[in-house]
């Protein structure tokens, strides 16, 4: 007999690990609109299946609270059993012996609570009230709506102009998002089901690489109708084409140097070059809007003439304030906003850190651009401290993992608590407290002081990229509705009340993604013309090809690359390769096209128009 | 054009065309289940899959377009087994007691059962359980509907949204999008959906029984009216052309059930043209011209839509009844005169095309002859083949028997009434009368014919332009609206039709399962019209003695009473 033995991962476990895998892409990609009481079901009998056994809550309890929640499916269950699921559960919870009974029982609670409201619809009516399927993943999930499977399929024809066309009609801003759109249409791609999401925004640069020139879009007759826009940020801009489009005569008021809004002044060039930037703009222009630069609504001009002067106005102002941190020895010389040193960068005012030590305080992906930069301009060390850990970070991960190999130190779990400074004022240290990570509050773990004493964390600069804030004081004072510094608009983008004035962007809703801005303008757009009275329709003309039909065989997601970090921190020069054609071909064919397979084909596969 | 192989024939079709059509041009069938051409090719029911040589997956022939070099199977073993099966799939969700269902024998899921050789189901049964009630003039079975996605396809194309796809999973099924039964719903109950369900699952609310039920009550006098576009389809049941199922054929069967007496609707569609055509005239008069433009209210199903979803349009409808109403009321007071009988014994049914008159002679206010109801029950065309399947009677074995009189003769203007087109038409042939004093060519205003879904014409009476629309289908309608609304379009007169094609492509008519009947039946109301004698309203002799004898004159104070309605008297559940 041998005492033991080593362990051997049968063909059966191997298989089921598998499946684990399939089932965790699988859940990846569960769009929202999904019934949550059947989904509420499926889990909890994918854990029932993961009990032992051993204990009777676990074992009989979850069947009955299955049972239960089917009899509700099926509209067979009482109100007074909605009562019963709850009770049962909260039972199960206290009584089951380790987590895999209490957690599946935990859930159930949560279930219940959080949607009884559905629950109650399927026992009266037998049928979900919250159910509004997606049926194109990517489509319902960017902001602006992008017909995105259409361009893939464009882009796998070779028909680049046309794919950028397509874009455009939702977007006019291809380049820029090509560049760095966070991409929420990847979130829920439906292709994880296969392998791994569509590198859709990969295949947005791409097309935008190989379009031929940009063209004057065809603008519809001139409505006479005069309309504003303050700010000449990636939301204003979008309003501004869009409205030119439809034929009504638009200014852009800038105050700054150059329009571009954050995508100038706050996203360091390596990320989205100028001159991508300026020849997009320029495109933009050709829709005919005016802009005016150097002029501050507020300052130079009132909102109450611009309403005087305009039929209507658009508040796209962004958010450009800096968020203090509340922290002695703030007022140090040295010591930076993030918002502040990028707008520098953005004017072409390079500051110069050589031999100089950086800590930057921020977890967000500003912190990053600043951290970043910093390196690039020379920095000696450049430290990230961050009072929660680097997995809670806001920043998106490649990001953070992009920091790091660019030389970057991250400080996790370290809360700032005062600034030191020399006898002439100056920034002489940071120092922080270090932190425990806590109890979950919100989703996230809070960190909690730990036991250990503060640290100095000497240094020549402190960035500060601890979030912004909207200058909006002008607008409350001219009777915008503000909350909290944000302009509160509808989401139509307009107020009650308030005629012919509209309102979007980060300025809306605190500081977002350049395509939630767009989508704002969008909107705008759309309800500014109904507004003037007309309802002109934005089309793009392009007809797609006819769909393939192809077995689509689990196949790599093409990432992007990037220049090595030791020689991309040397200058502000852009940073990611682009697609090769090869790789591009490859990553267009594997789009699952959902606008026709699937539930696409049924009802809103493709929006022509809007 | 783009060259493939079917089933081992060389193919050569245009570029875009889908495998299912490539195959039927090479005389090869594939079978379909949930697919109508044009209107839903979604793929839903996986029973026309194919198989292509190189892919492991089945396409669905229905739409996935033809590619160069393409080698199809239609028939392989992997595309049997896989149609097979997934008509099993179906069967096991579905109430399969054939014997008492509407549908037997014009059912689609039936037949392909049959051609393809079905006769067990390996599965178990598990049928859904119906919910709804049966007192709405729109029934639909849940345990019948086989989810082929078509009622929502149709809905959608007729503007009015109301069925989707509900729930997820096994329990994923056609419901209302919003609200929780069809009584409440803004349904305009064109039937459309009923006409395209290949199933059972949606049928009109059966009211043959009421009907069996006054012909043998001694008290009744039964008397029938029979709408225009009737006589283009009753037939088609028995496979009988429209020159031999003639409305005198139906008026000969009418009678062996007992009907006492049988009229045309044609002859009230007349009484309409007077009525609305005056009230035309009387708004273009107007000076401010606030009422103008004028919409038909024929289409009950089209004045559901309307106080549905354009409420503040609602006074642009003509107070005009329906013909169907206009009968009703004359039935139970002239005709009842004539009788000399109490009006309340006097039962009246009509035969439609149409699930919206179920809803229309319903209506609390319709009963200005005598506080009865001016219409008892409406019957649609297939209710009628059904009431004379069950008596036994073969219409191609009885003789024709002419309307009764005078309720039974109607212009060629009134035939028209069932056809897109037709009612604008018979209003402005009778309107240049009106104001002429003599009558036009009754070809004159044929531009306003023909099946497209929105025309446009104008027309010169007597130095007047009057520029009028002619819409079928209620997607059409909701564009017409929408486009009045926002002002890019002006008319003087607007003729709406619910269904596509009119009355003839109604929602209550025979069934053809993947056939638009509509443009097929037409043609039928229009040759009878060219061959009449008698091809304007104001010429009827049975119009000249009505006015004469009993309503004095158009708009007179007893045709108000009698043959006007006030729309605002009921509301739709939204309104």
């Amino acid at each position: 007999m041998s005492r033991l033995s080593n362990i051997t991962i049968s063909m059966a476990q191997e298989t089921v690990e598998e499946l684990y895998k399939d089932i965790e892409r699988n859940i990846q990609t569960s769009q929202p609109g999904l019934c949550p009481v059947d989904l509420a079901a499926a889990f909890i009998h994918l854990s029932h299946a993961r009990s032992c056994g051993k204990c009777t809550p676990c074992r009989v309890g979850l069947g009955k609270l299955e049972d239960l929640i089917e009899a509700v499916l099926d509209g067979k269950a009482t109100i007074e059993d909605i009562d019963e699921i709850e009770k049962m559960s909260d039972t199960i919870f206290r009584s089951a012996d380790c987590a895999i009974g209490s957690e599946a029982a935990r859930m159930a609670v949560k279930a219940v609570k959080g949607f009884r409201d559905d629950f109650e619809e399927h026992v009266k009516y037998g049928r979900c009230k919250f159910q509004n399927f997606k049926s194109v993943p990517c489509v319902s999930e960017c902001p602006a709506h992008v017909d995105i499977p259409g361009y893939i399929a464009l882009i796998n024809e070779g028909r680049y102009d046309d794919a950028v066309k397509l874009i455009r009609k939702d977007n006019p801003f291809p380049a820029t998002c090509g560049m760095i759109c966070e991409h929420p249409c990847e979130e829920h791609c439906r292709r994880k089901l296969v392998d791994d999401a569509i590198n859709i925004r990969g295949l947005k640069r791409y097309a935008v690489e190989h379009e031929s020139e940009i063209k004057a879009p065809v603008c519809a007759e001139a409505t006479g109708k005069k309309v504003a826009i303050i700010g000449g940020g990636p939301s204003g801009l979008t309003a501004a084409y869009f409205l030119s489009v439809m034929g009504h005569e638009c200014t852009v008021y800038e105050q700054r140097d150059k329009l571009g809004g954050m995508l100038r002044y706050g996203i360091p060039s390596y990320r989205l070059p100028r001159e991508i930037l300026d020849k997009e703009i320029e495109g933009l222009k050709l829709s005919g809007f005016k802009t005016i630069t150097n002029i501050s609504v507020g300052k130079d001009i009132t909102l109450e003439q611009l309403r005087k002067d305009y039929d209507a106005v658009y508040i796209s102002i962004g958010a450009h304030t800096d968020n203090k941190i509340g922290i002695d020895g703030e007022d140090a010389e040295g010591v930076i906003s993030a918002v502040e040193m990028l707008r520098g960068i953005g004017d072409g005012n390079m500051p110069d850190f050589s031999g100089q030590d950086i800590v930057v305080v921020g977890g967000g992906n500003v912190a990053m651009d600043v951290a970043r930069s910093a390196i690039r301009l020379g920095a000696k060390t450049v430290k990230i401290a961050y009072r929660r850990r680097k997995v809670d970070m806001t920043a998106l991960a490649e990001e953070v993992e992009g920091a790091v190999a660019d030389g970057c130190m991250i400080l996790e779990l370290n809360a700032p608590t005062r600034i030191e400074k020399t006898d002439d004022g100056k920034v002489a240290a940071l120092w922080v407290q270090p932190q425990i990570v806590g109890e979950v509050k919100w989703g996230r773990p809070a960190p909690v002081n730990a036991d250990s004493p503060e640290v100095r964390l000497a240094c020549d600069k402190v960035l500060v990229a601890i979030g912004q804030g909207i200058e909006s004081s002008h607008f409350a004072d001219n009777g915008i509705p503000v909350n909290r510094r944000k302009i509160a608009a509808k989401d139509t983008a307009d107020f009650d009340g308030i005629d012919g004035v509209f309102s979007g962007g980060d300025c809306v809703t605190g500081p977002a993604t350049v395509i939630k801005a767009i989508a704002g303008g969008k909107v705008a757009a759309a309800n500014i013309d109904e507004y003037l009275g007309f309802d002109h329709e934005i089309t793009s003309g392009v007809e797609l090809p006819p769909v393939r039909f192809a077995d689509r065989e689990p196949m790599g997601r093409v990432n992007m690359t990037e220049r090595p970090a030791s020689e991309r921190t040397k200058d502000f020069d852009l940073m990611e390769f682009p697609m090769t054609d090869q790789e591009a071909c490859q990553e267009s064919a594997r789009c699952l096209q959902c606008d026709h397979f699937g539930c696409g084909k049924l009802k809103g596969g493709r929006e022509l128009k809007w | 054009m783009v060259n493939l192989t079917i089933d081992g024939k060389k193919v050569c079709v245009n570029e875009g065309v889908t495998i299912l059509e490539a195959a039927k041009s090479a005389g090869i069938n594939i079978p379909t289940l949930c697919y109508w051409k044009g209107l839903n090719e979604v793929g839903a029911c996986r029973v026309c899959v194919v198989e292509v040589e190189g892919i492991r997956k089945l396409p669905a022939a229905c739409n996935t377009a033809v590619h160069e070099g393409m080698v199809v199977h239609t028939n392989s073993r992997k595309v049997r087994d896989a149609r097979k099966t997934n008509v099993q799939l179906i069967l096991s969700e579905h109430d399969c007691r054939c014997p008492q269902c509407i549908r037997s024998g014009n059912c689609s899921l039936q037949t392909l059962a049959q051609d393809l050789n079905i006769i067990d189901i390996p599965f178990a049964k598990k049928v859904p359980e119906n919910t709804y009630s049966k007192s709405f003039p729109l029934n639909r079975t849940n345990s019948k509907c086989i989810k082929c996605m078509r009622c929502i396809q149709m809905c959608e194309k007729q503007a009015c949204n109301i069925w989707d796809l509900i729930n997820t999973g096994s329990r994923s099924t056609v419901g209302l999008r919003e609200g929780y039964s069809l009584e409440e719903s803004n349904c305009a109950l064109c039937g459309q959906c009923i006409t395209h369900c290949p199933v059972g699952a949606l049928t009109e609310r059966d009211d043959t029984t009421k009907v069996i039920d006054a012909l043998n009550d001694p008290d009744k006098i039964v008397v029938a009216q029979i709408a225009p576009s009737i006589r283009t389809a009753w037939g088609e049941a028995w496979n009988l052309s429209a020159e031999e199922a003639t409305v005198e054929r139906l008026a000969s069967a009418l009678h062996i059930m007992g009907f006492d007496y049988v009229f045309d609707t044609n002859f009230t569609a007349d009484l309409t043209i007077m009525e609305e055509g005056s009230e035309f005239l009387a708004r273009l008069g107007d000076a401010d011209n606030s009422k103008l433009p004028l919409f038909t209210s024929c289409c009950p199903g089209w004045v559901r839509f309307v106080k549905s979803h354009y409420p503040e349009f609602v006074d642009n409808l003509s107070t005009a009844k329906s013909p169907q109403q206009m009968f009703g009321a004359v039935a139970k007071s002239y005709y009842a005169d004539i009788l000399g009988v109490e009006p309340s014994k006097i039962y009246c049914v009509s035969i439609m095309p149409c699930l919206a008159k179920k809803h229309e002679c319903a209506i609390p206010a319709m009963n200005d002859a005598c506080g009865d109801p001016d219409v008892d029950v409406v019957l649609t065309t297939r209710e009628v083949d059904r009431l004379i399947r069950s008596e036994f009677i073969n219409p191609a074995e009885i003789e024709d028997r002419a309307l009764d009189m005078p309720l039974g003769i109607g212009s060629g203007a009134g035939n028209i009434f069932g056809a897109t087109g037709g009612v604008m038409e018979a209003a402005l042939r009778s309107a240049y009368f009106l104001v002429t004093g003599s009558n036009p060519d009754p070809d004159a205003f044929k531009d306003v014919r023909g099946q497209d879904g929105w025309k446009e014409a104008t027309f010169d009476i007597n130095g007047t332009t009057l520029k009028v629309a002619v819409v079928n289908g209620l997607g059409n309608a909701d564009k017409l609206l929408k486009a009045l609304k926002s002002g890019k379009v002006s008319y003087d007169f607007i003729e709406v039709m619910a269904c596509p094609g009119g009355c003839v492509g109604g929602g209550g008519q025979p069934i053809h399962d993947n056939v638009e009947m509509a443009p097929e039946r037409a043609p039928t109301l229009y040759s009878q019209d060219a061959a009449s004698d008698l091809r304007f309203s104001h010429e009827n002799p049975s119009i000249t003695a009505i006015y004469k004898d009993y309503l004095g004159k158009p708009l007179s104070e007893k045709s108000h009473h009698l043959l006007h309605t006030d729309h605002h008297a009921w509301s739709m559940p939204n309104e």
